[in-house]
Order: C-alpha cells, then structure tokens, then sequence
C-alpha cells in the first residue's frame, strides 16, 4: 500500500505541476487575475505532494521492503540504518525523485514567501518552474517509477554499492542537487523577468538569495565529494578532472559567475543582458550535469543507469529546456537595455573580468569533457583528456582570475584611479613577491603553477582582509564580512593545492608485521594485521602506530574490507592529520611470503583544501544571512513608512 | 587437421602462459631506488589511462594491468629512457586513449589546444563593448 500511495502522490503532483503551468501561461496571456491568484496554493499544493511521495519512498527503505524492486535492487535488510536511509537517493529513480521533490519545495517556499517581485514576474516564474518539473514528473512516471513492484518477492536486496556506504557520500548527491534546484529556481527567475521584460535591480534582488544558496550547496557537495574521493578511493588524489567531477565543477563556475554578475545588476543596475545569460547557462550546466552522470554516457563510479533510454529521455528535456530558454533569451534580448555604464578601472570592471574569466575557464572544462565523445561519436576513435590538459588550459586563467579577486574588492563603482589601486594593493604585491622569492631560493622541483600559486595565495590571502582596512568593524555589513571569508577560502585552497601537487611524499612497501616504514619524518611501526568485522562486511586490519618526529604515538588502522552483499573490496585508508599536514596509509594485498603490501604518503598541508572550500561556503552563508536581513529590515520600514501615511 | 593442431598447442600451451603470467610485474608497487627516475615515472603513471578501469590513471589503480604498465613505466625509466619515449611508445601500442595528455600535433586533437587562445580572444572582443570610454583624466 505504501508504495501504491506513493505512486499516487507523485501522480497527483504531476497533475497539479500541469495546473499550475496552466494557470501561470492563461493567466499572463488572457491578464486574469483569478488564475495569477490561484496559482501559489497550487504551487505548495504540489509541493507537499511530491514531499509526501519522496517521504514513503524513504519510509520504503528504512523498512526493506522488499517487494519494491528499487528497494531490491539499491538495498539489503544487513544495512546500518544511516544507508538505507541514503540508498533512497543513492540510484537513478530516487535521486531523480529527491531532484523533483526540492524543486517543488522551491516553488512551494516561492509561492510562500516571495515578496519582493511583481506579482506578474512571479506568476511567470512559479509557470516556469512548474514547465520545468512536469519534464521530470513525465521522466519518473514513464521510465523511472521508483515504485514499481517486484514479484515473486526475493528473500533480500542486492545492497548498495559498498563505495557509496560512507557517511560522506550519504549526503554528498542530496547537496548538490540542492544546487542544481537552486540554479533552477534561478532560471525561472530569469524566464519569469524575460517573459514580463522586468529585468532589473528589484529582480535581481528576489534571484540572489536562490543563486547564493545554490552556490553554497554546490561549493559544499564538491569539496564533499573532492575529500570523499580522496580518502575512500585510496589513491590519494583530490581531483582527476574526471568527467563526473567536471560535471559538478561546470554549474559551480557557471554559479560563481551568476553570482557576482547578479550583484552588479542588484546593486548598479548593469550587466542586465549578460545576467540572464548566466542564468540560462547555470541552468544548463547543471542540466548537462545531470545528463553526463545520469544517462551513463560516461562509464564510471556514478554511472548507476546504464541505460540508453533514459539518456534519451534526459537528452531531449536537456534541448526542449535550454533550446527554449536560448530561444527566449534571443527573442527578448534585443529589448533588454545593458543598463549602467562604466569604466574599464571600477568593481564592475573587475566583475567582468571575473564573468569572463569564469566564462573561458566554464567552456575550456566543457570543451575537454565533452570533446572525446564528440570525437568517438564522430570518428569512433578514443581518445583521453585528463589532468595534464586541464591543468595547463586552465590553471592560468584560474591564477589570473584569483588576482583579480584580490583587486576587485578594493575598487570603487564605476570608475576608479589605477594609481589608488596600486597603492591599496601594495602590500599584498610585496608579500606574493617575498613568498615567491623564498619558495625559489629554499625549495625544488616546484612546477611553476604550483610555485605562482602558492605565491599568489599567501599575498590574496592578506588582501582578502583589506576591504576592511580603515573601516569600522562593528557597522561593516555581515555580507562584507561573507564577502571576505569567501575569497580568504580561495586563497586557503589554491595554497593546498599548491602543496599538495608540490611536497607530497610517497613511499611503496611490501612489508611484514614488526618492520618500520619512514617517510619524512614519520616513523611506522607495522606490529600485526588482525581480521575484524562490521555489519555487512569483514576485513583485514593492518596495526600500526605513527610517529611524527619525537611527537606522541598515534595508533593507525588501514582496512582492506570485503562486502558479501556486493562481493566487492574496497581500502579504508588510515589518515592522521597534524596542523601541517596528513599522513595517509592503504593496506594492500598480501603475498605468499606474508608481506604486506603498505602505501604510504606524507602531504603536507592538504587539509587546506577542504578547509578552504568550507571556508568559502561559509562566506556564501554569512553573506546570506546578511542580505535576508537587510531586506527583511527594509521591508519592514517600508510597510512601517506606509502604515504612516 | 591444421585447426585440430592449432587447438591441441593452444591447449598445451595454456599452463606454460599461466606460468608467465604467474610472478607479478617486478615495479608494479616498487619504486625505483634513484628518486629522480621515480618521480619522473610517476608523473607519467598519474598521466596514463587504466584501460580496464573506469577514469583512473595507472598509479591509482588497483587493477593487474595497471601494475604491468606501472612495472613497464618504470623498467623503461631505469633503462635509460625518457618519459616521452615511453608515452609514445605505449600511445604506439594502445592509441591515444592511454594518454591522458592529447597530443598538440595531432589531426583530431589540436582543436584542443586552440581553443583557449580562441575563447580568450573572443572574451577580449566581448568585453571591449562594454566599458565606456574614460573621459581623460580628473
């Protein structure tokens, strides 16, 4: 019965996504106010449903049952609680089911609490999102019914993919499908303005919030998922430039760019043509996202559905929605006026460089991730792109880019004097001299990306703090302060990167109980490997204790574990982190001669990166804050002021 | 009769290729003892595609085949060999898949290369439009 009802809850949803796009498109056209009206009850009407539909299918987990086919097929009753929980989103028709399901909570939360926005431009906008959740309803409803039953029923599930047990992973997708619904709920802003030809400060003001929020998540569920892959993988790398990874990096830049380009246009009125162009492309990169992991297109870790009529299905959503909002956007471009002007030294000048640097690095990333496919589509040769092509096309761009964050802050609207400029930067200048020159003189081997990176990061690091030179503390806005803490997490990052590919230490042992493995100054001691076992799987355990230098002795556990569910081996890896670094240890196979095979690795610094990347969504969360209260305190002298008159 | 001998050989042959496939690739997780040569085998291992697994390089990979690639990087590498040599020896073999590196003189992947000379110049132009012009100085 519960999954029945489900069904029916998504079914009822549907419907209502239908109404509520009715009721948006007749209610412009025809300029009745009635169905404008009527539209924000049914907007949280449908909201609720596809909640209540999401929550049975959680429900459907947490008790295994096992005449559900999904649940056979992504679940085993022998679980911890924690997974089967997250096995509801971790396959193909639940995480498409969560996606639908935050998009109508974003249209029931629009309906509820938009304020600022004209009545028209909002009634567009909750139409635009209803057009686009039906594509996903009509997805899970013919192709993807997550609720389909199963019979005769198996005695147990098949159980989840045993890399994605880890409680890192559990909530990694749900982030950032929070981000690809908040860029959704922007692109309905941006359909909403273009429909009603209302683009402008006010607009972007009733955008930011959404495009703020989705950044966070995004930011989030990358370093989420950068630090999952590091540890869980046991390889030690924090990013391959693996298609799945640049398919969450691509709505991130395309995100980043929206966001500061909205914030010329909320705060001076300019860049109006431009930010619904962001808007469209943020959209559609989370879009491609979704189609790149979800169709299977690309074979790898995140490929649950191999499947090509799903990526046909996602495919042609993919053209119907971007090919309609470019269509849109090329209709209405040409009445959008670009709105203030500027000089070439000002913020906004400095925020178009952002924009635009952004812009290359987002179609350089594009390029390398879809160029091979375009090239075995059309050849039927195959071929690579990796790492060493990323890194030289963009890592450049991405240190220019992180210069400019530096200055950016430190200008002034509109126009500015570049002497000013240089004389408020002077001191960071100096410091990313002083660092490169030490780095030069007392290290080796450094590549010069990595030795420029570094540099720069310990001198924006410092310039990140001077937006609030002179300035008094106590009355500078939180989303100054958000500003701040944002592009300071920049600066951490870009330094653990820089370390990490600079002063790693490897070293490869095969060794037996009671032999001493030393890297740097670390000291093993490889006393016995013992069996163990957790609640689906069992494991080999390597017992061994770490010292740094004279420091205190730590003891440290590599697993390397067998899940019976999935007959699968996965390495835990053993970390410990000290303040200037992480040690990193994989148990490996065993030999004959009942040696080991033990893979160490010293990386200094490392944990920077992560560090920096929470940093930065910390920022974005601090800047939120602070623009929600500002509105709600200018909302509320508003009505005060009325209520006066 | 030539299959039926064919068939007979490849039988008797299966144990003695089960042989040479018995003691492991000497380098596969053994670094070699001059550190230069190490490194320099590693960033090419870190370059090179796992063909058997799913977007891994060589050096991260757990897979038989990536060890005897590994153990093959860096026999060359103590040979005397430079990486580049390997690589193209190994692209020789297994085409440009294996490289996560595409080549810049190379019929389908120069575009590669191009294309962030173009998308810089193109956001060079893009930007020009839009400034307004400075009215001298103040």
């Amino acid at each position: 019965m519960i999954a029945e009802t489900g069904l029916i809850a998504l079914w009822l949803a549907a419907a209502l996504a239908l109404l509520q796009f009715a009721l948006g498109a007749i209610g412009l056209r025809a300029e009745r106010d009635d169905y404008s009206a009527a539209i924000r009850p049914v907007a949280v009407a449908q909201g609720l449903f596809v909640s209540l539909s999401f929550l049975l299918l959680i429900w459907l987990f947490l008790r295994s049952d096992m005449s559900v086919r999904l649940v056979v097929m992504n679940s085993a009753s022998v679980k911890p609680l924690l997974y089967k929980f997250a096995g509801t989103w971790g396959n193909h028709e639940g995480s498409m089911l969560l996606w639908v399901t935050v998009m109508g909570l974003a249209g029931a939360f629009i309906a509820l609490f938009e304020r600022s926005l004209k009545k028209r431009t909002l009634v567009a906008t909750l139409a635009a999102q209803a057009f686009i959740s039906l594509g996903f309803y009509a997805f899970l409803l013919v192709s993807s019914n997550p609720f389909e039953r199963m019979f005769p029923v198996p005695a147990d599930g098949q159980g989840l993919n045993p890399l994605l047990q880890d409680p890192g992973l559990a909530f990694h997708p749900p982030t950032l499908y929070f981000g690809y619904v908040g860029l959704s709920v922007a692109f309905s802003f941006a359909v909403g303005a273009m429909i009603t030809r209302d683009v402008g400060a006010a607009f972007a003001k009733a955008m930011r919030p959404w495009v703020l929020g989705a950044w966070i998540f995004l930011t989030l569920g990358i370093t989420a998922g950068s630090y999952w892959a590091y540890y869980e993988l046991g390889w030690g790398g924090w990013w391959f430039w693996d298609p799945v990874e640049n398919a969450s990096l691509m709505p991130w830049l395309a995100a980043t760019a929206l966001l500061h380009s909205v914030t010329v246009l909320a705060t001076r009125d300019g860049l109006r043509a431009w930010t619904l162009m962001l808007a469209v492309v943020a959209f559609s990169m989370s879009m491609i996202g979704t189609f790149l992991v979800r169709s299977g297109i690309l074979t790898s870790v995140h490929a649950f559905a191999v499947d090509p009529e799903r990526g046909s299905f996602i495919l042609a959503l993919l053209v119907i929605y971007i090919g309609g909002a470019m269509a849109l956007f090329a209709l209405r471009v040409g009445t959008v006026k670009e709105g203030s002007r500027f000089e070439l030294i000002s913020r906004e000048g400095a925020l178009v460089a952002n924009n635009l640097l952004l812009s290359v690095i987002l179609a350089l990333v594009f390029i390398g991730t879809l160029y091979p496919l375009l090239v075995e589509a059309v050849t039927g040769e195959k071929l690579s792109v990796g790492p060493p092509y990323f890194n030289l096309a963009t890592g450049p761009l991405a240190l220019l880019l992180v210069a400019v964050m530096a200055a950016g802050p430190l200008l002034r609207w509109r126009r500015d004097n570049p002497k000013t400029l240089l004389n408020r930067i002077s001191i960071p200048i100096l410091i990313t001299a002083a660092a490169l020159f030490a780095l030069a003189l007392f290290t080796t081997g450094m590549s010069v990306l990595a030795l420029l990176g570094l540099g720069l990061a310990a001198g924006v690091a410092v310039a990140s703090f001077a937006p609030l030179w002179k300035r008094n503390l106590r009355r500078t806005p939180l989303h100054t302060y958000g500003m701040i803490v944002a592009h300071f997490g920049i600066a951490v990052a870009l330094a653990g990167m820089a370390c990490e590919s600079s002063f790693t230490e490897e070293m490869l042992v095969a060794a037996k109980p009671g032999d001493e493995i030393v890297v740097n100054k670390w000291r093993l001691e490889f006393e016995a490997i013992e069996p163990v076992a957790g609640p689906n799987w069992t494991a080999l355990e390597g017992r061994m204790t770490a010292q740094y230098g004279d420091g205190v002795l730590h003891e440290i556990k590599p697993q390397n574990r067998m899940f019976a569910a999935a007959q699968t081996q996965t390495s835990e890896a053993a970390l410990l982190t000290r303040w200037n670094g992480q040690l990193y240890v994989v148990l490996g196979d065993g030999d004959s001669q009942g040696r080991w095979q033990v893979r160490v690795w010293w990386k200094p610094f490392v944990p920077l990166i992560w560090l920096g990347g929470i940093l930065v969504a910390l920022g974005g969360f601090l800047a939120m804050i602070g623009r929600l209260r500002r509105g709600y305190k200018q909302r509320k002298h508003m009505e005060f002021a009325e209520a006066m008159l | 009769m030539k299959r039926f001998l064919a068939l007979v050989i490849l039988c008797l042959s299966v144990p003695i290729a089960a042989q040479t496939g018995l003691p492991p690739a000497p380098y596969a997780d053994r670094q070699l003892d001059d550190p230069g040569q190490e490194a320099a085998a590693r960033d090419l291992m870190e370059e090179l595609r796992c063909l058997k697994c799913q977007s891994q390089s060589i050096a991260d990979s757990n897979a038989p085949m990536a060890g005897d690639m590994r153990s093959q990087v860096r026999e060359r590498i103590a040979a005397g060999e430079t990486p580049e040599a390997v690589r193209s020896w190994l692209i020789e073999r297994y085409g440009n898949w294996v490289s996560y590196d595409p080549p810049i003189a190379s019929a389908i992947t120069w575009p590669l290369w191009i294309a962030p000379i173009i998308l810089l110049f193109a956001a060079l132009l893009l930007a020009r439009g839009r400034f307004r012009k400075s009215k001298g100085s103040e």
